[in-house]
């Protein structure tokens, strides 16, 4: 996973670079869990433009994230979400509560 | 759970590590691909047998360690594939196989992995006995006219 800090606009962004299931999803949940308290972000984005495979273990790791950027009073996106991904974040009722936008970029211009 | 004749079969066994996760969805799919499957079948089978070989590992064996078995056949019209492990067992099937309902929430599993198991495979049965271990039976059908169109494609460029 590689981290992307935006100190002037309070942003953090996680790009996963990993097959994404239970085995490397510890390991990323620590990292990313450790990055939101050091820097104390407004906004976090996990960016899945690289993700090449992913499972359930994916619905878990970004559902938990969203509690701790919640609990760290930072809102939480998802961004290049590939169709089947998409469906799965569609079947598990995470798109209710987490949007999905199209570049973080346009974001920060508004 | 298929009548058809069985056109190659294989077997594989391995300690319920999390790492070989990812080593079995991979040899799942490599065997898989004597099918000719399109790549969304492919990423299908791969998730689907991710959950299942997951599930082995953090729910049959938990704190302890076991052997996962996978086994594997062709069929003429798809591939039938078999997870089974000799762990704790379900105890109530139809409510493990509730979307979102987990016993691991504070492992941060989502409850989706049967779910997303009946979905990306056209069949799916749970055999369970509590104390002896679970079996996973999936079907997924390979659509054949799409793998024709392929090949026909795949020559004509050849004699390019």
């Amino acid at each position: 996973m590689n981290v992307k800090h935006f100190i002037e606009d309070k942003l953090l962004v996680f790009e996963i670079t990993e097959e994404l299931d239970h085995h490397v999803s510890e390991r990323i949940r620590r990292r990313a869990d450790y990055e939101i308290q050091r820097f104390m972000p407004k906004k976090v984005v996990f960016d899945f433009n690289r993700v090449v495979f992913m499972d359930s273990a994916g619905i878990g790791l970004v559902i938990g994230r969203y509690k701790t950027a919640r609990a760290f009073g930072a809102t939480l996106e998802l961004m290049n979400v590939t169709d089947k991904v998409k469906k799965m974040f569609e079947m598990s009722g995470v798109l209710k509560i987490i949007p999905i936008v199209d570049a973080y970029e346009e974001k920060i211009a508004n | 759970m298929s009548s058809q004749e069985v056109k190659n079969q294989m077997k594989i066994e391995f300690l319920s590590k999390s790492v070989n996760e990812a080593f079995a969805r991979i040899a799942v799919a490599s065997f898989a691909s004597q099918l000719d499957p399109t790549i969304e079948e492919i990423a299908d089978i791969k998730t689907a047998v991710s959950e299942a070989v997951t599930n082995a590992i953090i729910h049959a064996y938990s704190d302890t360690e076991g052997v996962v078995k996978i086994s594997a056949k062709l069929l003429e019209n798809g591939i039938e594939i078999e997870v089974s492990d000799n762990g704790a067992g379900i105890e109530n099937i139809e409510e493990a196989r509730q979307p979102l309902f987990t016993t691991k929430g504070n492992l941060e599993r989502s409850g989706m992995g049967f779910t997303i198991m009946e979905n990306f495979m056209d069949e799916l049965k749970v055999e369970s006995i509590v104390g002896l271990g679970t079996k996973i039976t999936m079907y997924k059908k390979i659509q054949k006219i799409q793998h024709l169109e392929n090949r026909t494609y795949a020559l004509s460029s050849n004699n390019i």
